[in-house]
């Protein structure tokens, strides 16, 4: 007879031999120790004292770029595990009540048009209120911004994803009686976890760009630098350094390098196991540091420990919160498919009241900029930001033209999508405003018009994501369908209308969605540019909210805002949005 | 008047679910029934008749809009302990193991963790998976998934198994393998398990299975009749005693009692205006319809089949095969009855047409037998520039049927006229054009 014991669901062998140390350990070991020792040194660093006005200095001797990156590290993650958090709570109420849904989704729209600097400005002075005399208020700013550009995409994907939760297994888990709180963690949150997963690691790419951004600001004339990367290369800027802009890039090189092996790829690899099938071709074989995760002795023995702590946490505190839950009311009566029980004449004055509150924040916002500022600055910020739209949908016409191309050239060939891929995300991570420095060197140095040539560096770390997306889409084009075109010998112009573009369509828009976003964003950072006591301007909106924060002049930075925010909805509901569900309906190779 | 004998009894059971824009969709209609210990029920009806709906009610997923429905003499207002359910869709947890799929039903009864593995771990032998238990459904066939849905719906020990359609999703050979096996473990006691009811679209498989089938008809769905299954098991497909009951359910099935398409098919007038207008079209394409019609000809048939052999000939599931049995009656083309169809002169002189010619035989008989065919023509017609857009008929047609019915007979009706070339259909603009207008 075979032994067998049972851990994990799995026949095993016995468990003293599975926690045995293997080969695996020797990997493990010094990596996690080491990871610990890392965030106890970081952490020290965040909570050192700290008074507005206060020179922050930063040195740009290299030997210190490793502590720099560890600081800029741990704001990333704090940020991301803040999110994640968010986006359980806000996505799951939206999810679950009708009414909560009604408040939050618009509120999430807006959200995610605002531009991160203006969260950083409007809210910094509060965050160093929060915690006076310690750098933690600076700190938490900082960190705040990086969130706010994750969290929006994050939660938008969690709750898309709730509301397709299937409705077999929604049956199948009322069936044998999996309460609302069982449901959410063992139903609806891993479906929901490969796309979320996804969005996450999107957003942490995106998410690079900002922590560079947001660590050497400047608040009501007042310069705060926390120590990081991105404050060492704002450093650099000011004193003309561009070795020292060298070595930053080594540095980033390495850390988003170390954040795609060690984290990127394992999560993906471990997400793949909530879908409902096998996707060939995706997985790009296990990466090493999960195999080490899953292997060694020391990770099982964490695991053991983590699943005891889990079900102790589970009888005792969850179970207590159950209860609350419970007494509440939370759950109650989703057994069954109830139709809505609320009078309609309850839902018209919800809606009401709703319309009102929007109104009155409307109003007071609209008085906070018309106290200060005349019509003719409004109309004057509108046109700035007409400015900017153009050059935003050229850049993503420019970009198209390049990468298209380019993109089905690499998705049609499957061993080449497979490479490219990871180079791909890899570059999309990189934050491109390491680079603002050299262009704009190149630009003083051959006296080039900053109007235009200030322009492609809105674009620099977002085209990233129409090649992605482009090579992605074409990838996925049925074998057969280029059979056919071969065999009935159409002409390169009718292969490209009516097989490629059609193929690709919805997937680039995507893309090109994604990009636009991110454009919008980055001109505040790329409209307006510094190298040493040198600025450079390009009239636009983004220069315009750069300017207005740096002066601490809170009226314009509000109706900069504003104006943005109307720009970006507008854009996306009258144009990527008409040209996405165009897509979708016309142009799908599903049901043909 | 509980009946304690009962396991589940039904009164007066309704169900309406709200329809698009105006009044409810009555789905279920005053359904009486019990279920007894010892007894295997089948269900019957077209798709689209309410048995998934009535299933989901006893089972305490989905709230009747009125009636009793009790559970050994309780009143049933949420997911019945005791029950266990299995899916056509198999719904399985992807992320879970088999192992974890299994004790998913446990979990929430609180077993202790050490007998929850044991029980699952039994289950899973029972039904044949031992050595899966650490597999993931995606790495099993479809055979295996749907025997982890057994193992999962039997590891709670159910008096009662409510089954939807189980074996719709497997192929012939395994849904066979399983179903044998799962009245094999009820039959030897194996399980304790008292009765099972089960939602089917497959004749033969409720015939062998059941001891009573249930007829639904549909629109709204009722209960329409009730054939009692006598024979003694194990139950063998070509026996004359299983060929007469297979027969006897064709004949129930096909039959609509009233219904606007049976009054046409048989000739009645006073079907061309007024809210006749409105009535439903069967999913029936072109191009199977004429194949049946063309087999119905064969010397095999010449001109009338027999329908459970039709099905096999055809290798057709019969829902498919009632599909355009419906569509050939509405057409004229054909009767049914008696378990049998028979081709009328116009469904022989289809057959015996070339492409052309069927097509104006099609064309003149959609016309005359589908009134929306001919008021859409008319519309066309009437207006100087021949067009109309689809959103006109859909409002009309809205105001009988809901939202989605509509949507569908339309697009139905699109795709007979354009075979008969009545008038041609712009999908990018959504409009109707007459296909020749000086003809008109
Ligand atoms: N949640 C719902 N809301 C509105 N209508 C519904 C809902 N569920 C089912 N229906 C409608 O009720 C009718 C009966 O559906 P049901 O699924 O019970 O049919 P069925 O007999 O199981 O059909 P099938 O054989 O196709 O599974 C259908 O017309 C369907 O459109
Ligand atoms: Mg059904």
């Amino acid at each position: 007879m075979m032994m067998r014991s049972m851990l994990w669901g799995q026949p095993v062998r016995r468990w003293q031999d599975r926690l045995r140390p293997n080969f695996w350990d020797l990997v493990a070991f010094p990596l996690l120790f080491g990871l610990l020792a890392l965030i106890v040194v970081g952490a020290g660093g965040m909570t050192k004292p700290f008074d507005l006005g206060e020179p922050q200095t930063i040195s740009l001797d290299p030997r210190n770029l490793p502590y720099y990156a560890l600081r800029t590290v741990m704001r990333m993650l704090i940020a991301l595990a803040v999110s994640f958090l968010f986006t359980l709570i806000y996505a799951a109420a939206a999810a679950k009540s009708r009414m909560a849904e009604k408040i939050l989704i618009p509120i999430l729209d807006i959200l995610q048009s605002i531009p991160i600097l203006s969260f950083l400005t409007i809210t910094v002075t509060g965050w160093i209120a929060l915690f006076p005399g310690s750098l933690l208020g600076p700190e938490c700013a900082a960190i705040f911004a990086i969130f706010t550009s994750q969290a929006w995409n994050m939660t938008f994907s969690l709750y898309q994803s709730l509301r397709t939760v299937p409705l077999d297994l929604q049956e199948a888990a009322r069936m044998y009686h999996v309460g609302p709180w069982g449901r959410f963690w063992r139903l609806e949150l891993p479906h929901a976890m490969p796309n979320l997963v996804w969005n996450m690691m999107m957003s942490v790419s995106g998410g690079w760009f900002f922590v560079v951004a947001a660590e050497a600001f400047s608040v009501a004339g007042q310069n705060i630098t926390l120590p990081g990367v991105g404050s060492y290369i704002a450093t650099a800027i000011d004193q003309r350094n561009l070795l020292a802009v060298g070595y930053a890039v080594v540095m980033m090189l390495i850390v988003i390098l170390a954040y795609d092996q060690l984290f990127f790829r394992p999560l993906l690899s471990w997400s793949n196991k909530f879908k409902p099938e096998h996707e060939p071709g995706i997985d790009a074989g296990r990466p090493w540091f999960l195999t080490m995760l899953q292997k060694a002795g020391l990770v099982r023995l964490f695991r053991i420990g983590f699943a005891a702590g889990g079900q102790i946490w589970d009888q005792t505190i969850g179970a207590a919160f159950k209860r609350g839950l419970g007494a509440l009311g939370v759950g109650r009566g989703a057994a069954m498919d109830r139709v809505s029980s609320t009078p309609r004449w309850v839902e018209r004055a919800y809606d009401g009241l709703l319309l009102l509150v929007a109104g009155y924040v409307v109003y007071r916002l609209g008085s906070v900029v018309e106290a200060r500022l005349t019509f003719h600055e409004v109309l004057r910020v509108f046109y700035l930001g007409f400015l900017t739209a153009i050059r935003v949908l050229v850049l993503i016409a420019l970009a198209t033209a390049v990468w298209v191309p380019i993109g089905v050239w690499i998705g049609l060939r499957p061993k080449l999508t497979r490479r490219a891929q990871p180079i791909v995300q890899f570059l999309a991570a990189f934050p491109a405003n390491l680079f603002f420095p050299i262009a704009v060197a190149l630009i003083l140095r051959f006296n080039a018009n900053p109007e235009i040539w200030l322009s492609p560096l809105m674009i620099l770390g977002t085209q990233w994501y129409i090649l992605f997306n482009v090579i992605a889409g074409a990838a996925s084009l049925p074998q057969d369908f280029q059979y056919v075109a071969r065999n009935l010998g159409v002409s390169r112009w009718v292969w490209w209308r009516r097989l490629i573009i059609p193929a690709i369509f919805p997937a680039y828009i995507t893309g090109a969605l994604t990009a636009a976003g991110g454009s919008w964003n980055a001109a505040i950072v790329s409209e307006w540019v510094q190298w040493g006591a040198t600025t450079l301007t390009a009239t636009g909106i983004g220069a315009y909210i750069k300017e207005a924060s740096n002066d601490g002049d809170n009226a314009r930075l509000i109706l900069g805002t504003l104006v943005l925010c109307v720009y970006v909805i507008l854009l996306n509901r009258l144009f990527w949005r008409r040209l996405y569900d165009y897509a979708a309906e016309r142009m799908r190779l599903d049901d043909v | 008047m509980a009946d304690t004998g009962s396991l589940i009894e039904i009164d007066h059971l309704y169900k309406t679910y709200p329809a698009a824009d105006r009044g409810d969709r009555l789905v279920l209609d005053d359904v009486n029934f019990r279920l007894v210990p010892g007894e295997i029920v089948a269900v019957l009806g077209k798709s689209g008749s309410g048995k998934s709906t009535f299933l989901r009610i006893i089972a305490g997923l989905s709230e009747p809009s009125k009636g009793d429905v009790r559970y050994r003499g309780r009143p049933v207002n949420g997911p019945v302990r005791g029950a266990g359910m299995v899916f056509q869709s198999f719904a399985l947890f992807p992320w879970l193991t088999v192992l974890g799929n299994v004790e998913l039903g446990l979990e929430a009864l609180k077993v202790p963790k050490e007998e929850r593995r044991k029980r699952a771990e039994a289950a899973i032998d029972l039904i044949g998976l031992d050595g899966f238990e650490s597999a993931y459904p995606k790495e099993l066939s479809g055979g295996m998934r749907q025997r982890v849905g057994f193992a999962r719906a039997l590891v709670i020990n159910p008096d009662v198994l409510l089954l939807d359609e189980p074996f719709s999703a497997l192929d012939v050979l395994t849904a066979e393998t399983l179903r044998g096996d799962l009245v094999d473990l009820w039959r030897d006691r194996k399980i304790p398990t008292q009765s099972i009811l089960m939602v089917s679209h497959n004749i033969e498989e409720s015939v062998e299975m059941a001891d009573r089938i249930l007829i639904f008809s549909s629109d709204p769905g009722r209960i329409r009749a009730e054939i009692r299954v006598p024979l003694p098991r194990p139950r063998d497909w070509n026996s004359p005693g299983f060929r007469h009951i297979v027969d006897q359910v064709y004949t129930l099935l096909t039959t609509t009692p009233g219904g606007a398409a049976g009054k046409r098919a048989r000739g009645e007038p006073g079907a061309a205006e007024g809210q006749e207008f409105a009535i439903r079209i069967p999913d029936a394409p072109t191009q199977q319809l004429s194949a049946l019609i063309d087999t119905l000809m064969e010397d095999r048939y010449k001109g009338r089949a027999d329908l459970p052999d039709l099905a096999e000939y055809q290798n057709l599931a019969v829902d498919d095969l009632f599909v355009l049995l419906d569509g050939m009656q509405l057409l004229g083309f054909a009767h049914v009855g008696g378990g049998d169809v028979e081709l009328t002169a116009a469904g022989k002189a289809f057959s015996n047409a070339e492409m052309d010619e069927r097509k104006a035989i099609f064309g003149n008989h959609l016309l005359r037998n589908v009134p929306l065919a001919a008021h859409i023509q008319k519309v066309l017609q009437e207006r100087p520039n021949h067009r109309a857009p689809a959103s006109r008929f859909l409002n009309e047609l809205e105001d009988h049927m809901s939202e989605e019915w509509a949507n569908d007979t339309l697009e139905r009706l699109i795709n007979w006229g354009r075979y008969a070339e009545l008038f041609a259909y712009d999908y990018d603009t959504e409009t109707f054009r007459l296909e020749d207008p000086e003809e008109g």
